[in-house]
């Protein structure tokens, strides 16, 4: 025994002096190795890429963005004009992509779930619509319902001369949807004032009759209370001081119908074709996520005496999202990408405007397709790290 | 310890490899007769300038000089790959070396000379920018064109030059940009804007495919200079002064008389300058890497450039445009080409 121990010992001691056979010194050489490997693949793409475009003689480098821009945008959130900078576009860009975006996962969250929900109707004209909606949508590409949208929709409206008048000074015809743009008065921060605190407070009002109901059994009727702190209050704030708030009505000048706000055929149609496009696929995620929640669940919130509704809304959607959130994730992230495809019919988004305009007039393919890259990188790890997040507060606590 | 020996071997290997390739630089013309066509960018689609027919057979002003230059290199004006490219992505394709030559209606400017590697060989069109403006409107007058909506397309002189224009005359519109041809069109004929701007061929030839083309009026201000011509690639000066020539071939061609009907019986003419414009005299083809007759193949494949251009765009085709400024020098206009000599 004491022999084969000695041995061991031996060898043991014979691998403690070979540093190389230790496994955390290998580790930590394939490691650097690896990083060193990265490192030296980076350096060698970018200076590749710097000498051959130096060597073609195209301009290379950020300083394009102070550039003089020299052209127009349709729509900006912001001000913008043609004097502005290269990099005042991107930020028009980019505010035109993330509006288009965020509108149109509402919407389509709203439609996909109404949709599915609709398709296990027991209804059975319904739950064929809902079908029919499904199988068509998804079947046709983004791209051509894009096109649907906008032209198929444009050549139907009147032009401006010919317009539809709307009830309260709205005007609808093929330059877009004319609405009167609400002008606030001096007085109208204590107004807006009003609201946020209606807000807060209806927040306060929603937790607070959650815990009276643990405790004590008593429902409080927080949607009534809501939207009476949201709604009704301000609108009394609002007429006790005086009604600060006019109207700049919308009129026919010339070519165009000049004042009030404008809604562009461009946005709509894309609002429009993307959200009910990415609707057909969360609906039937939503549909995967209701029929995977076990039957039983649903049998005993019906015998404890839950309504269809309530049953749905407080027992299986809940245990649902646990499904449905990561596929939605991915269909935001879709949505998001696929509103690139807005300079197909004029929409000025990121794409159209950066990776369109700018790129063409300062020919600096790289630099321009790069930040195009990233800042699409960013927004969806924005999303999909809000949507993780999410994800882990619905998740169930099993006991 | 081995793997990761043969790994870091590889790679070493594969980056040098890479390196070298990056290195090496070969010339445009041998690439183009290795490959036995010329790689062309044209128009996706414009109506006298570059367009296909329904079997899929390309004409135009441009394409007639992508079928020059395959003459001048092979002798068959139909060696020639026609990539079609948008005005977004034109420049890209040449930068890239996936066409040698871009004739794709594209404005000469500074910018375009200096920043994008890629250099101008000659202006086969002097063209400007106009406006078109449904007769319906009853606008006699670009100046009267305050608050308009305007159909443009991104990324092109255009865009631009409408925004100065509009500037400098105190006026404001409303911008519709668009990436292609046939949607801006589109949006412009759905009545989403008032006015379509671009170069004034390019509006004659629009006018001229609609179905009723009385209903459109072209208005009489020319609001820039848009020099359109041919570009390649910095770096090659073979090639550059290959495609240049091919250029001044078809000007000289015009001042000589020289048509396709009858550059055959020129072989044999006893002018001096013809004698080199044949290649009976002179080594001038030689230089420029083709054979003497170059220009007579040039020729025999699309004629002239008076002859060019009255089949495309003028006299013979739809969009009957006149010569004006296109006229040879000693015509009226501004078309000169340097001698052969």
């Amino acid at each position: 025994m004491a022999v084969i121990a000695g041995e061991r010992d031996a060898v043991r001691e014979a691998a403690r002096a070979n540093f190389f056979y230790r496994p955390e010194v290998r580790q930590a050489i394939y490691q650097v190795v690896t990083v060193v490997a990265l490192v030296a693949l980076f350096y060698f793409l970018i200076t590749n890429t710097a000498e051959n475009l130096r060597r073609q003689n195209i301009a290379s480098g950020f300083d394009f963005i102070d550039r003089t821009a020299g052209f127009d945008i349709s729509q900006s959130l912001i001000a913008y004009d043609n004097g502005m900078t290269y990099g005042r576009a991107f930020l028009v860009g980019l505010l035109n992509t993330v509006v288009v975006a965020a509108f149109g996962i509402l919407l389509a969250t709203i439609v996909g779930f109404i949709v599915g929900i609709a398709r296990l109707s027991s209804n059975w004209l319904v739950a064929r619509l809902a079908t029919v909606y499904v199988e068509t949508i998804r079947n046709v590409p983004v791209l051509l319902q894009l096109f649907f949208w906008y032209f198929a929709v444009l050549k139907s409206l009147p032009g401006p001369r010919q317009s539809h008048a709307l009830i309260g000074g709205a005007y609808l015809n093929v330059r877009g949807l004319y609405l009167p743009a609400p002008v606030p008065g001096p007085q109208f921060d204590v107004v807006a004032l009003a609201f946020l605190v209606g807000l807060v407070l209806s927040i306060a009002v929603y937790f607070f009759a959650r815990q009276r109901q643990r405790a004590t059994g008593h429902r409080l009727p927080v949607f009534w209370l809501s939207l009476a702190l949201i709604v009704l209050m301000p609108l009394g704030v609002f007429i006790v001081m005086g009604q600060p708030l006019s109207f700049d009505y919308p009129e026919l000048k010339g070519f165009n119908f000049v004042g009030g706000m404008v809604l562009q055929p461009e946005f709509i149609a894309l609002l429009l074709g993307l959200s009910i496009y990415t609707a057909s696929f969360i609906a039937e995620i939503v549909r995967s996520g209701i029929q995977g929640v076990s039957k039983g669940q649903k049998e005993a919130a019906l015998a404890l005496g839950l309504s269809n509704g309530q049953m749905l809304r407080l027992v299986v959607i809940p245990q649902a999202m646990r499904i449905i959130i990561p596929p939605l994730t991915s269909q935001y992230l879709n949505l998001t990408k696929n509103s690139s495809l807005g300079v197909a019919i004029a929409y000025p988004d990121l794409v159209s405007v950066w990776s369109g305009t700018v790129l063409n007039q300062t020919g600096q393919a790289v630099e321009v397709i790069l930040i195009t890259m990233c800042v699409y990188l960013t927004l969806s790890l924005l999303t999909s790290g809000f949507m993780n997040w999410f994800n882990k507060h619905m998740a169930l606590v099993e006991r | 310890m081995k793997t990761v020996a043969k790994l870091a071997i590889a790679v070493a290997i594969g980056s040098i490899g890479m390196a070298g390739a990056a290195k090496a630089q070969t010339k445009v013309l041998d690439t183009v007769k290795q490959r036995g066509a010329l790689s062309c960018g044209v128009n996706v689609g414009l109506a006298g300038f570059s367009q296909p027919d329904d079997k899929g057979n390309w004409t135009g002003l441009d394409v007639d000089y992508c079928k020059a230059i395959a003459a001048a290199i092979f002798g068959d004006a139909g060696k020639v790959k026609y990539v079609p490219t948008t005005a977004k992505e034109r420049f890209t394709a040449l930068q890239s070396g996936e066409i040698d030559v871009l004739v794709r209606n594209t404005t000469w400017t500074m910018s375009r000379d200096s920043q994008l590697g890629l250099t101008f060989a000659g202006v086969n069109y002097y063209d400007g920018q106009g406006f078109m403006v449904k007769k319906s409107l009853n606008v006699k007058s670009a100046k009267e064109l305050n608050g308009a909506t305007v159909c443009v397309q991104t990324g092109t002189t255009t865009e631009l030059n409408l925004a100065d224009y509009f500037k400098s005359n105190n006026m404001t519109y409303k911008p519709v940009v668009f990436e292609k041809l046939d949607e801006t069109v589109q949006a412009y004929l759905a009545g989403r804007c008032d006015v379509y701007t671009t170069d004034q061929s390019g509006l004659y030839s629009i006018r001229v495919q609609q179905p009723n083309p009385a209903d459109h009026v072209v208005l009489p201000e020319i609001i820039s200079k848009e020099p359109l011509g041919p570009s390649v690639r910095q770096g090659d000066s073979q090639w550059f002064t290959l495609v240049k020539w091919v250029h001044f071939a078809l000007l000289d061609a015009e001042e000589l008389g020289i048509t396709q009907a009858n550059v055959d019986q020129m072989a044999s003419s006893t002018n001096p300058e013809i004698k080199r414009f044949v290649g009976k005299e002179g080594d001038f083809g030689k230089n420029i890497g083709l054979d003497n007759d170059w220009a007579v193949k040039i020729i025999k494949a699309v004629g002239n450039y008076g002859e060019s251009f009255e089949r495309n765009v003028g006299s013979g085709s739809r969009l009957n445009i006149a010569r004006g400024l296109n006229r040879l020098w000693d015509k009226g206009g501004i078309q000169y080409a340097p001698p052969i000599r």
